[in-house]
Protein backbone atom coordinates (compact mmCIF):
# COMPACT_ATOMS: atom_id res chain seq x y z
CA UNK A 1 0.00 0.00 0.00
CA UNK A 2 2.54 2.77 1.01
CA UNK A 3 5.27 1.69 -1.64
CA UNK A 4 1.79 2.40 -4.44
CA UNK A 5 1.53 5.11 -2.55
CA UNK A 6 5.05 6.29 -3.20
CA UNK A 7 4.76 5.27 -6.79
CA UNK A 8 2.09 7.79 -7.04
CA UNK A 9 4.03 10.71 -5.38
CA UNK A 10 6.47 11.05 -8.67
CA UNK A 11 4.49 11.49 -11.51
CA UNK A 12 1.87 13.51 -9.21
CA UNK A 13 4.96 16.27 -8.08
CA UNK A 14 6.87 16.27 -11.81
CA UNK A 15 2.98 17.01 -13.21
CA UNK A 16 2.37 19.74 -10.41
CA UNK A 17 5.96 21.65 -11.37
CA UNK A 18 5.08 20.88 -15.07
CA UNK A 19 1.35 22.36 -15.02
CA UNK A 20 2.96 25.98 -12.97
CA UNK A 21 5.98 26.13 -15.17
CA UNK A 22 3.03 25.93 -18.09
CA UNK A 23 1.05 28.53 -16.17
CA UNK A 24 3.82 30.69 -17.19
CA UNK A 25 3.47 30.64 -20.68
CA UNK A 26 -0.46 30.40 -20.22
CA UNK A 27 -0.01 34.00 -18.88
CA UNK A 28 1.41 35.48 -21.26
CA UNK A 29 -0.92 34.30 -23.66
CA UNK A 30 -3.91 35.60 -21.56
CA UNK A 31 -2.10 38.56 -21.37
CA UNK A 32 -2.37 39.10 -24.87
CA UNK A 33 -5.81 38.06 -25.27
CA UNK A 34 -7.23 39.76 -22.39
CA UNK A 35 -6.00 43.04 -23.47
CA UNK A 36 -7.26 42.21 -26.65
CA UNK A 37 -10.57 41.33 -25.97
CA UNK A 38 -10.85 44.78 -23.88
CA UNK A 39 -9.09 46.73 -26.83
CA UNK A 40 -11.35 44.96 -29.17
CA UNK A 41 -14.41 47.98 -28.88
CA UNK A 42 -11.71 50.72 -30.21
CA UNK A 43 -10.15 48.77 -32.52
CA UNK A 44 -13.80 47.47 -34.13
CA UNK A 45 -14.68 51.18 -33.99
CA UNK A 46 -11.53 53.20 -35.01
CA UNK A 47 -9.93 50.02 -37.41
CA UNK A 48 -6.53 50.76 -37.87
CA UNK A 49 -7.22 54.59 -38.26
CA UNK A 50 -6.90 54.09 -34.97
CA UNK A 51 -3.09 53.22 -35.20
CA UNK A 52 -2.30 56.44 -37.58
CA UNK A 53 -5.26 59.45 -35.81
CA UNK A 54 -3.71 61.72 -33.62
CA UNK A 55 -7.34 62.63 -32.25
CA UNK A 56 -8.04 61.86 -28.61
CA UNK A 57 -11.23 63.72 -27.83
CA UNK A 58 -12.83 61.71 -24.38
CA UNK A 59 -15.82 63.95 -24.96
CA UNK A 60 -16.50 63.24 -28.37
CA UNK A 61 -15.26 59.66 -28.22
CA UNK A 62 -12.67 60.67 -31.01
CA UNK A 63 -9.12 58.05 -29.75
CA UNK A 64 -6.01 57.77 -32.02
CA UNK A 65 -3.14 56.39 -30.44
CA UNK A 66 -0.81 58.11 -32.95
CA UNK A 67 0.42 60.48 -30.47
CA UNK A 68 1.28 58.18 -27.26
CA UNK A 69 2.88 56.04 -29.91
CA UNK A 70 5.13 58.71 -31.21
CA UNK A 71 6.03 59.82 -27.64
CA UNK A 72 6.73 56.66 -26.11
CA UNK A 73 9.37 55.58 -29.60
CA UNK A 74 10.28 59.00 -29.29
CA UNK A 75 11.15 59.18 -25.66
CA UNK A 76 13.03 55.81 -25.70
CA UNK A 77 15.16 56.16 -28.52
CA UNK A 78 16.70 59.19 -26.59
CA UNK A 79 17.50 57.09 -23.84
CA UNK A 80 18.79 54.30 -25.89
CA UNK A 81 20.90 57.44 -27.87
CA UNK A 82 22.29 58.56 -24.38
CA UNK A 83 22.36 55.05 -22.61
CA UNK A 84 24.34 53.04 -25.21
CA UNK A 85 27.42 55.35 -24.60
CA UNK A 86 27.27 56.06 -21.18
CA UNK A 87 26.76 51.89 -20.91
CA UNK A 88 29.90 50.77 -22.88
CA UNK A 89 32.14 53.58 -20.93
CA UNK A 90 31.29 51.91 -17.53
CA UNK A 91 31.27 48.67 -18.70
CA UNK A 92 34.65 49.41 -20.62
CA UNK A 93 36.26 51.02 -16.50
CA UNK A 94 34.57 47.73 -15.05
CA UNK A 95 36.15 45.12 -16.91
CA UNK A 96 39.57 46.64 -18.59
CA UNK A 97 40.50 50.04 -16.29
CA UNK A 98 39.24 49.36 -12.82
CA UNK A 99 41.70 48.39 -10.27
CA UNK A 100 40.80 44.55 -8.83
CA UNK A 101 39.79 46.23 -5.63
CA UNK A 102 37.08 48.81 -7.22
CA UNK A 103 35.35 46.34 -9.74
CA UNK A 104 32.94 45.04 -7.24
CA UNK A 105 31.77 48.22 -5.63
CA UNK A 106 31.32 49.92 -9.12
CA UNK A 107 29.10 47.68 -10.61
CA UNK A 108 27.30 47.30 -7.06
CA UNK A 109 26.47 50.68 -6.90
CA UNK A 110 25.43 50.77 -10.68
CA UNK A 111 23.08 48.05 -10.36
CA UNK A 112 21.70 50.34 -7.40
CA UNK A 113 20.51 52.88 -9.50
CA UNK A 114 18.53 49.66 -11.12
CA UNK A 115 16.96 48.82 -7.86
CA UNK A 116 15.49 52.74 -7.07
CA UNK A 117 11.73 52.53 -7.76
CA UNK A 118 10.93 54.18 -10.82
CA UNK A 119 8.19 56.98 -8.65
CA UNK A 120 11.34 58.15 -7.17
CA UNK A 121 12.94 58.68 -10.61
CA UNK A 122 10.06 60.45 -11.65
CA UNK A 123 10.33 62.35 -8.07
CA UNK A 124 13.59 63.50 -8.72
CA UNK A 125 12.92 64.02 -12.31
CA UNK A 126 10.23 66.93 -11.38
CA UNK A 127 11.43 68.07 -8.61
CA UNK A 128 15.46 68.18 -9.12
CA UNK A 129 16.25 67.39 -12.13
CA UNK A 130 13.70 69.56 -14.20
CA UNK A 131 14.22 73.08 -12.46
CA UNK A 132 18.04 72.64 -13.12
CA UNK A 133 17.82 71.44 -16.18
CA UNK A 134 15.49 74.02 -17.42
CA UNK A 135 18.22 76.64 -16.74
CA UNK A 136 20.24 74.89 -19.91
CA UNK A 137 17.71 74.79 -22.11
CA UNK A 138 17.78 78.23 -23.57
CA UNK A 139 21.52 77.23 -23.95
CA UNK A 140 20.11 74.00 -26.15
CA UNK A 141 18.40 76.42 -27.69
CA UNK A 142 20.82 78.89 -28.58
CA UNK A 143 23.28 76.39 -29.49
CA UNK A 144 21.81 72.94 -31.53
CA UNK A 145 18.53 74.82 -32.12
CA UNK A 146 20.97 76.74 -34.73
CA UNK A 147 22.48 73.62 -36.19
CA UNK A 148 20.42 73.30 -40.06
CA UNK A 149 18.60 69.76 -40.16
CA UNK A 150 18.50 68.65 -36.62
CA UNK A 151 18.18 72.10 -34.77
CA UNK A 152 14.49 72.18 -34.77
CA UNK A 153 14.57 69.05 -32.13
CA UNK A 154 16.41 71.43 -30.07
CA UNK A 155 13.91 74.94 -30.33
CA UNK A 156 11.75 75.00 -27.55
CA UNK A 157 10.28 76.57 -24.02
CA UNK A 158 12.45 75.63 -21.22
CA UNK A 159 10.21 73.92 -19.08
CA UNK A 160 12.59 71.66 -17.69
CA UNK A 161 9.81 69.11 -18.77
CA UNK A 162 9.04 67.63 -22.07
CA UNK A 163 10.53 64.81 -24.59
CA UNK A 164 14.24 65.02 -23.86
CA UNK A 165 14.15 65.01 -20.06
CA UNK A 166 11.59 62.25 -19.83
CA UNK A 167 14.58 60.65 -22.52
CA UNK A 168 17.19 61.14 -20.27
CA UNK A 169 15.52 59.94 -17.04
CA UNK A 170 14.74 56.81 -19.00
CA UNK A 171 18.52 56.40 -19.93
CA UNK A 172 19.96 56.53 -16.32
CA UNK A 173 17.30 54.21 -15.68
CA UNK A 174 18.14 51.53 -18.35
CA UNK A 175 21.65 52.40 -17.89
CA UNK A 176 22.56 49.69 -15.20
CA UNK A 177 20.51 47.01 -17.64
CA UNK A 178 22.71 47.41 -20.75
CA UNK A 179 26.01 48.03 -18.51
CA UNK A 180 25.45 44.73 -16.91
CA UNK A 181 25.08 42.87 -19.81
CA UNK A 182 28.08 44.32 -21.76
CA UNK A 183 29.89 43.94 -18.63
CA UNK A 184 29.23 40.10 -18.33
CA UNK A 185 29.55 39.86 -22.11
CA UNK A 186 32.67 41.55 -22.07
CA UNK A 187 34.26 39.08 -19.62
CA UNK A 188 33.54 36.36 -22.16
CA UNK A 189 35.44 37.53 -24.52
CA UNK A 190 38.55 34.69 -24.82
CA UNK A 191 41.61 36.09 -23.02
CA UNK A 192 43.98 34.64 -25.87
CA UNK A 193 42.64 36.90 -28.15
CA UNK A 194 43.13 40.22 -26.42
CA UNK A 195 46.62 39.37 -25.36
CA UNK A 196 47.18 38.97 -28.94
CA UNK A 197 46.33 42.37 -30.02
CA UNK A 198 48.41 43.85 -26.71
CA UNK A 199 51.13 41.72 -28.01
CA UNK A 200 51.35 42.94 -31.63
CA UNK A 201 50.69 46.51 -29.80
CA UNK A 202 47.35 47.18 -29.99
CA UNK A 203 46.17 50.17 -27.07
CA UNK A 204 43.66 49.24 -24.67
CA UNK A 205 41.00 50.66 -27.01
CA UNK A 206 41.71 49.39 -29.78
CA UNK A 207 41.68 45.97 -27.86
CA UNK A 208 38.02 47.11 -27.16
CA UNK A 209 37.34 48.14 -30.92
CA UNK A 210 38.54 45.38 -32.43
CA UNK A 211 38.86 42.42 -30.84
CA UNK A 212 36.11 43.04 -27.53
CA UNK A 213 33.23 44.34 -29.32
CA UNK A 214 33.50 42.69 -32.56
CA UNK A 215 33.21 39.64 -30.56
CA UNK A 216 30.42 40.46 -28.36
CA UNK A 217 28.24 42.25 -30.77
CA UNK A 218 25.27 40.05 -30.76
CA UNK A 219 25.14 40.43 -27.53
CA UNK A 220 25.45 44.07 -26.84
CA UNK A 221 23.16 44.48 -29.23
CA UNK A 222 21.06 42.22 -27.38
CA UNK A 223 21.57 44.03 -24.29
CA UNK A 224 20.73 47.39 -26.13
CA UNK A 225 17.15 45.83 -26.85
CA UNK A 226 16.88 44.69 -23.67
CA UNK A 227 17.09 48.14 -22.69
CA UNK A 228 15.08 49.92 -24.89
CA UNK A 229 12.28 46.90 -23.74
CA UNK A 230 12.57 48.30 -20.77
CA UNK A 231 12.40 52.17 -21.27
CA UNK A 232 9.35 51.73 -23.73
CA UNK A 233 7.29 50.21 -21.18
CA UNK A 234 8.68 52.40 -18.10
CA UNK A 235 5.38 54.49 -16.76
CA UNK A 236 5.99 56.06 -13.45
CA UNK A 237 9.43 58.63 -14.24
CA UNK A 238 7.93 59.00 -17.38
CA UNK A 239 4.60 60.15 -16.33
CA UNK A 240 5.92 62.43 -13.46
CA UNK A 241 8.59 64.58 -16.70
CA UNK A 242 7.14 63.83 -20.04
CA UNK A 243 4.42 66.97 -19.78
CA UNK A 244 1.61 64.96 -20.16
CA UNK A 245 0.24 66.89 -23.39
CA UNK A 246 -1.58 65.53 -26.10
CA UNK A 247 0.25 67.01 -28.87
CA UNK A 248 3.13 66.03 -31.75
CA UNK A 249 5.59 68.53 -31.75
CA UNK A 250 9.40 68.42 -33.65
CA UNK A 251 10.78 69.80 -30.72
CA UNK A 252 12.26 67.70 -28.47
CA UNK A 253 12.18 70.63 -25.49
CA UNK A 254 7.60 70.62 -25.71
CA UNK A 255 6.16 68.37 -23.63
CA UNK A 256 4.53 64.96 -25.02
CA UNK A 257 2.81 62.17 -24.31
CA UNK A 258 3.50 58.02 -24.14
CA UNK A 259 1.23 55.33 -23.49
CA UNK A 260 2.39 54.22 -20.38
CA UNK A 261 1.53 57.88 -19.28
CA UNK A 262 -1.76 57.95 -20.72
CA UNK A 263 -2.60 54.58 -18.71
CA UNK A 264 -1.38 55.88 -15.29
CA UNK A 265 -3.38 59.23 -15.71
CA UNK A 266 -6.35 58.64 -17.58
CA UNK A 267 -7.55 55.27 -16.27
CA UNK A 268 -9.06 55.68 -13.77
CA UNK A 269 -11.03 58.42 -14.90
CA UNK A 270 -11.95 57.05 -17.86
CA UNK A 271 -15.82 57.69 -17.79
CA UNK A 272 -16.95 56.14 -21.35
CA UNK A 273 -16.75 52.58 -22.11
CA UNK A 274 -14.90 53.02 -25.48
CA UNK A 275 -12.58 55.78 -23.49
CA UNK A 276 -11.48 53.02 -21.76
CA UNK A 277 -11.55 50.48 -24.45
CA UNK A 278 -8.95 52.82 -26.23
CA UNK A 279 -6.80 52.75 -23.27
CA UNK A 280 -6.30 49.07 -23.03
CA UNK A 281 -5.93 48.77 -27.12
CA UNK A 282 -3.06 51.59 -26.38
CA UNK A 283 -1.88 48.45 -23.37
CA UNK A 284 -2.20 46.12 -26.17
CA UNK A 285 0.40 48.00 -28.46
CA UNK A 286 2.39 48.54 -25.83
CA UNK A 287 1.99 45.05 -25.15
CA UNK A 288 3.04 43.82 -28.83
CA UNK A 289 5.77 46.91 -29.03
CA UNK A 290 7.73 45.57 -25.93
CA UNK A 291 7.25 41.67 -26.73
CA UNK A 292 9.09 42.11 -30.08
CA UNK A 293 11.48 44.41 -29.20
CA UNK A 294 12.28 41.81 -25.96
CA UNK A 295 12.07 38.33 -28.20
CA UNK A 296 14.46 40.24 -30.42
CA UNK A 297 17.25 40.87 -27.15
CA UNK A 298 16.83 37.44 -26.25
CA UNK A 299 17.25 35.74 -29.33
CA UNK A 300 20.75 38.17 -29.92
CA UNK A 301 21.50 37.69 -26.63
CA UNK A 302 21.14 33.49 -27.02
CA UNK A 303 23.59 33.48 -29.95
CA UNK A 304 26.97 34.60 -27.86
CA UNK A 305 25.38 32.14 -25.31
CA UNK A 306 25.25 28.99 -27.82
CA UNK A 307 28.48 30.08 -29.24
CA UNK A 308 29.96 29.97 -26.07
CA UNK A 309 28.69 26.54 -25.15
CA UNK A 310 29.84 25.27 -28.33
CA UNK A 311 33.16 26.63 -27.77
CA UNK A 312 34.03 25.42 -24.34
CA UNK B 1 54.80 57.66 -38.83
CA UNK B 2 55.57 58.97 -35.12
CA UNK B 3 52.16 61.34 -36.00
CA UNK B 4 50.07 58.22 -36.44
CA UNK B 5 51.58 56.89 -33.22
CA UNK B 6 50.58 59.85 -30.97
CA UNK B 7 46.86 60.02 -32.19
CA UNK B 8 46.74 56.16 -31.40
CA UNK B 9 47.59 57.29 -27.44
CA UNK B 10 45.44 60.03 -27.78
CA UNK B 11 42.32 58.31 -29.06
CA UNK B 12 43.12 55.59 -26.72
CA UNK B 13 43.79 57.65 -23.44
CA UNK B 14 41.04 60.02 -24.51
CA UNK B 15 37.87 57.47 -25.00
CA UNK B 16 39.66 55.25 -21.84
CA UNK B 17 39.55 59.11 -20.08
CA UNK B 18 35.22 59.31 -21.04
CA UNK B 19 34.84 55.26 -19.38
CA UNK B 20 36.23 56.70 -16.38
CA UNK B 21 33.66 60.07 -16.76
CA UNK B 22 31.01 58.21 -17.66
CA UNK B 23 31.61 55.95 -14.79
CA UNK B 24 31.39 59.26 -12.33
CA UNK B 25 28.45 59.93 -14.32
CA UNK B 26 26.27 57.08 -13.82
CA UNK B 27 27.53 56.91 -9.94
CA UNK B 28 26.83 60.80 -9.91
CA UNK B 29 22.97 59.91 -10.58
CA UNK B 30 22.84 57.81 -7.97
CA UNK B 31 24.16 60.38 -5.49
CA UNK B 32 22.15 63.01 -6.87
CA UNK B 33 18.95 61.13 -6.36
CA UNK B 34 19.69 59.56 -3.04
CA UNK B 35 20.64 63.08 -1.84
CA UNK B 36 17.56 64.72 -3.45
CA UNK B 37 15.17 61.89 -1.54
CA UNK B 38 16.84 62.13 2.00
CA UNK B 39 17.19 66.06 1.63
CA UNK B 40 13.33 66.39 0.71
CA UNK B 41 11.99 63.13 3.20
CA UNK B 42 14.23 63.58 6.39
CA UNK B 43 11.89 66.95 7.10
CA UNK B 44 9.13 65.00 7.28
CA UNK B 45 9.88 61.95 9.10
CA UNK B 46 8.43 61.37 12.04
CA UNK B 47 6.64 58.71 14.22
CA UNK B 48 3.55 60.81 13.16
CA UNK B 49 4.26 59.07 9.88
CA UNK B 50 3.71 55.51 10.82
CA UNK B 51 1.32 56.10 13.45
CA UNK B 52 -1.46 58.21 11.79
CA UNK B 53 -3.41 57.60 8.26
CA UNK B 54 -3.17 60.03 5.34
CA UNK B 55 -4.83 63.41 6.10
CA UNK B 56 -7.11 65.55 3.97
CA UNK B 57 -5.59 68.26 2.18
CA UNK B 58 -3.78 70.58 5.12
CA UNK B 59 -4.00 68.40 7.89
CA UNK B 60 -1.46 66.74 9.82
CA UNK B 61 -1.50 62.78 9.35
CA UNK B 62 1.05 60.16 8.15
CA UNK B 63 0.87 57.08 6.20
CA UNK B 64 0.19 54.58 8.31
CA UNK B 65 -2.54 53.33 6.19
CA UNK B 66 -0.61 52.90 2.92
CA UNK B 67 2.22 50.77 4.93
CA UNK B 68 0.05 48.14 6.02
CA UNK B 69 -2.06 48.24 2.47
CA UNK B 70 1.37 47.67 1.36
CA UNK B 71 2.18 45.61 3.60
CA UNK B 72 -0.28 43.37 2.93
CA UNK B 73 -0.44 43.82 -1.23
CA UNK B 74 3.22 42.66 -0.82
CA UNK B 75 2.03 39.81 1.71
CA UNK B 76 -0.30 38.54 -0.78
CA UNK B 77 1.88 39.03 -3.70
CA UNK B 78 4.65 36.65 -2.25
CA UNK B 79 1.86 33.87 -0.96
CA UNK B 80 0.62 33.57 -4.40
CA UNK B 81 3.84 34.39 -6.37
CA UNK B 82 6.39 32.29 -4.46
CA UNK B 83 5.38 28.66 -4.35
CA UNK B 84 4.27 28.98 -7.81
CA UNK B 85 7.49 30.49 -8.78
CA UNK B 86 9.62 27.68 -6.73
CA UNK B 87 7.57 24.73 -8.52
CA UNK B 88 7.42 26.08 -11.87
CA UNK B 89 11.33 26.65 -11.43
CA UNK B 90 11.98 22.92 -9.84
CA UNK B 91 9.99 22.04 -13.12
CA UNK B 92 12.53 23.52 -15.20
CA UNK B 93 15.68 22.97 -13.32
CA UNK B 94 14.76 19.13 -12.26
CA UNK B 95 12.49 17.88 -14.80
CA UNK B 96 12.67 19.81 -18.44
CA UNK B 97 16.77 20.05 -18.37
CA UNK B 98 17.49 21.04 -21.64
CA UNK B 99 14.82 19.48 -23.15
CA UNK B 100 13.30 21.91 -25.63
CA UNK B 101 10.05 22.71 -23.81
CA UNK B 102 12.03 24.04 -20.90
CA UNK B 103 14.14 26.13 -22.72
CA UNK B 104 10.73 27.61 -24.39
CA UNK B 105 9.22 28.31 -20.75
CA UNK B 106 12.91 30.11 -19.82
CA UNK B 107 12.41 32.38 -22.69
CA UNK B 108 9.04 33.25 -22.18
CA UNK B 109 9.62 33.46 -18.42
CA UNK B 110 12.53 36.52 -19.43
CA UNK B 111 10.04 38.35 -21.46
CA UNK B 112 7.66 38.35 -18.97
CA UNK B 113 10.48 39.37 -16.55
CA UNK B 114 11.12 42.47 -18.82
CA UNK B 115 7.12 42.72 -19.84
CA UNK B 116 5.91 46.31 -18.87
CA UNK B 117 4.33 46.32 -15.46
CA UNK B 118 1.79 48.57 -16.31
CA UNK B 119 0.70 45.96 -18.75
CA UNK B 120 0.31 43.50 -15.97
CA UNK B 121 -1.60 45.93 -13.84
CA UNK B 122 -4.43 46.34 -16.94
CA UNK B 123 -4.15 42.47 -17.16
CA UNK B 124 -5.45 42.38 -13.42
CA UNK B 125 -8.07 44.84 -14.08
CA UNK B 126 -9.25 43.09 -16.52
CA UNK B 127 -9.49 39.81 -15.34
CA UNK B 128 -9.98 40.30 -11.79
CA UNK B 129 -11.55 44.10 -11.41
CA UNK B 130 -13.56 43.32 -13.77
CA UNK B 131 -15.04 40.29 -12.60
CA UNK B 132 -15.75 41.46 -8.61
CA UNK B 133 -16.82 44.64 -10.20
CA UNK B 134 -14.46 46.98 -7.83
CA UNK B 135 -10.82 47.83 -7.20
CA UNK B 136 -9.21 45.66 -4.35
CA UNK B 137 -6.33 44.82 -2.51
CA UNK B 138 -6.77 41.16 -3.65
CA UNK B 139 -6.11 42.54 -7.31
CA UNK B 140 -3.47 44.63 -6.24
CA UNK B 141 -1.66 41.27 -4.51
CA UNK B 142 -1.97 39.06 -7.97
CA UNK B 143 -1.08 41.69 -10.07
CA UNK B 144 2.46 41.87 -7.56
CA UNK B 145 2.42 38.37 -7.82
CA UNK B 146 2.79 38.23 -11.53
CA UNK B 147 5.67 40.70 -11.07
CA UNK B 148 7.46 38.28 -8.44
CA UNK B 149 6.34 35.08 -10.30
CA UNK B 150 9.03 35.18 -13.17
CA UNK B 151 11.91 36.52 -10.01
CA UNK B 152 11.04 33.42 -8.44
CA UNK B 153 11.07 31.16 -11.75
CA UNK B 154 14.41 32.16 -12.84
CA UNK B 155 16.39 32.65 -9.66
CA UNK B 156 15.00 28.49 -8.63
CA UNK B 157 15.93 27.08 -11.41
CA UNK B 158 19.40 29.00 -11.79
CA UNK B 159 20.11 28.29 -8.21
CA UNK B 160 18.46 24.53 -8.66
CA UNK B 161 20.77 23.79 -11.64
CA UNK B 162 23.87 24.86 -9.70
CA UNK B 163 23.29 21.61 -7.28
CA UNK B 164 25.70 18.90 -8.40
CA UNK B 165 24.17 15.85 -9.63
CA UNK B 166 26.08 14.11 -7.25
CA UNK B 167 23.88 15.05 -4.33
CA UNK B 168 20.77 13.89 -6.13
CA UNK B 169 22.60 10.61 -7.47
CA UNK B 170 23.73 9.87 -3.30
CA UNK B 171 19.65 10.28 -2.45
CA UNK B 172 18.37 8.26 -5.23
CA UNK B 173 20.90 5.31 -4.42
CA UNK B 174 19.77 5.21 -0.78
CA UNK B 175 16.48 4.50 -2.38
CA UNK B 176 14.93 7.67 -1.93
CA UNK B 177 11.92 8.82 -4.46
CA UNK B 178 12.51 11.62 -6.81
CA UNK B 179 10.18 14.03 -5.10
CA UNK B 180 12.04 13.34 -1.41
CA UNK B 181 15.20 14.25 -3.20
CA UNK B 182 13.72 17.15 -4.79
CA UNK B 183 12.26 18.19 -1.23
CA UNK B 184 14.74 17.49 1.16
CA UNK B 185 18.08 17.11 -0.91
CA UNK B 186 18.49 19.86 -3.56
CA UNK B 187 16.02 22.66 -1.91
CA UNK B 188 17.79 22.24 0.91
CA UNK B 189 21.61 23.28 -1.02
CA UNK B 190 19.75 25.98 -2.63
CA UNK B 191 17.81 27.24 0.15
CA UNK B 192 19.78 30.59 0.73
CA UNK B 193 20.06 31.19 -2.99
CA UNK B 194 16.17 30.62 -3.72
CA UNK B 195 15.74 32.90 -0.75
CA UNK B 196 18.08 35.81 -2.23
CA UNK B 197 16.03 35.60 -5.45
CA UNK B 198 12.86 35.77 -3.55
CA UNK B 199 14.12 39.05 -1.58
CA UNK B 200 15.66 40.73 -4.98
CA UNK B 201 11.62 40.14 -6.37
CA UNK B 202 10.27 41.43 -3.10
CA UNK B 203 12.43 44.38 -2.80
CA UNK B 204 11.11 44.73 -6.76
CA UNK B 205 7.39 44.59 -6.14
CA UNK B 206 7.82 47.15 -2.93
CA UNK B 207 8.44 50.04 -5.46
CA UNK B 208 6.15 48.85 -7.98
CA UNK B 209 3.42 51.86 -8.60
CA UNK B 210 2.23 50.77 -12.23
CA UNK B 211 0.41 47.32 -11.36
CA UNK B 212 -0.99 48.81 -8.29
CA UNK B 213 -3.09 51.82 -10.17
CA UNK B 214 -5.79 50.17 -11.86
CA UNK B 215 -5.83 47.03 -9.36
CA UNK B 216 -5.53 48.27 -5.45
CA UNK B 217 -6.21 52.10 -6.55
CA UNK B 218 -6.19 53.70 -2.97
CA UNK B 219 -7.60 54.37 -0.45
CA UNK B 220 -7.75 57.48 1.85
CA UNK B 221 -8.63 55.48 5.20
CA UNK B 222 -7.65 52.15 7.43
CA UNK B 223 -8.85 49.21 5.58
CA UNK B 224 -7.59 45.87 6.18
CA UNK B 225 -10.15 44.23 3.52
CA UNK B 226 -8.85 42.14 0.55
CA UNK B 227 -12.08 43.03 -1.12
CA UNK B 228 -11.90 46.71 -1.27
CA UNK B 229 -9.74 49.15 -2.30
CA UNK B 230 -6.64 49.25 -0.30
CA UNK B 231 -4.24 52.07 0.54
CA UNK B 232 -0.93 51.50 -0.44
CA UNK B 233 2.62 53.78 -0.41
CA UNK B 234 3.51 54.25 -4.11
CA UNK B 235 0.14 54.98 -5.45
CA UNK B 236 -0.36 57.58 -2.41
CA UNK B 237 2.80 59.01 -3.39
CA UNK B 238 2.04 59.71 -7.19
CA UNK B 239 -1.19 60.78 -5.76
CA UNK B 240 0.09 63.35 -2.75
CA UNK B 241 3.66 64.27 -4.89
CA UNK B 242 1.65 65.59 -8.11
CA UNK B 243 -0.75 67.48 -5.41
CA UNK B 244 -0.79 71.28 -5.08
CA UNK B 245 -0.91 71.12 -1.41
CA UNK B 246 2.81 70.98 0.47
CA UNK B 247 1.64 69.38 3.27
CA UNK B 248 0.64 66.08 1.18
CA UNK B 249 3.73 66.77 -1.07
CA UNK B 250 6.00 66.68 2.01
CA UNK B 251 4.31 63.54 3.07
CA UNK B 252 5.04 62.05 -0.10
CA UNK B 253 8.65 62.81 0.05
CA UNK B 254 8.30 61.02 3.18
CA UNK B 255 7.24 58.24 1.92
CA UNK B 256 9.55 58.03 -0.77
CA UNK B 257 12.23 57.90 1.53
CA UNK B 258 11.09 55.09 3.32
CA UNK B 259 10.12 53.54 0.06
CA UNK B 260 13.57 54.04 -0.86
CA UNK B 261 15.35 52.75 2.17
CA UNK B 262 13.20 49.78 2.41
CA UNK B 263 14.09 48.87 -1.48
CA UNK B 264 17.68 49.44 -1.71
CA UNK B 265 18.00 47.66 2.10
CA UNK B 266 16.36 44.35 0.66
CA UNK B 267 18.40 44.33 -2.36
CA UNK B 268 21.57 45.06 -0.67
CA UNK B 269 21.35 42.33 1.80
CA UNK B 270 20.24 40.07 -0.93
CA UNK B 271 23.56 40.85 -2.64
CA UNK B 272 25.36 40.15 0.86
CA UNK B 273 23.43 37.01 1.19
CA UNK B 274 24.75 36.05 -2.61
CA UNK B 275 28.18 36.95 -1.49
CA UNK B 276 28.55 35.01 1.20
CA UNK B 277 27.20 32.65 -0.86
CA UNK B 278 29.51 32.27 -3.26
CA UNK B 279 32.74 32.34 -0.49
Amino acid sequence: MSSRLTRLWDPLFKGTTAVLAYLVLTLLVAICLALLHEGWAAFKTFGWHFLISKAWDPANNKFGALIPIYGTLVSSLIAVVIAVPVSLGIALFITELAPRWLRQPVAAAIELLAAIPSIIFGMWGLFAFAPWFSNYEPWINDHLGSIPGIGALFRGPPFGIGMLTAGIILAIMIIPFIAAIMREVFLLTPPLLKESAYGVGATTWEVVRNVVLPYTRTAVSGGIFLGLGRALGETMAVTFVIGNAHSVSASLLNPGYSIAAALANEFTEAFSPLYKSSLIALGFILFVITFIILVLAKLLLMRLERAQGETT
Amino acid sequence: MDLRYLRRRVTNVFNLGMAVLTTLLGLFWLFWILYTTARYGYHSLGLRLFTQDTPPPGAPGGLRNAFVGSLIMIGVGIVVGTPIGVLAGTYLAEFAGRKRIGEIVRFFNDILLSAPSIVLGLFVYSVVVTTMGNFSGLAGGLALAIVLLPVVVRTTDEMLRLVPSTMREAAMALGSPYWRVVLQVTYRAARSGILTGVLLGVARISGETAPLLFTALNDQFWSTNLARPMANVPVTIFQFAMSPYSGWQHLAWAGALVATLAVLGLSIFSRFLIRQRNN
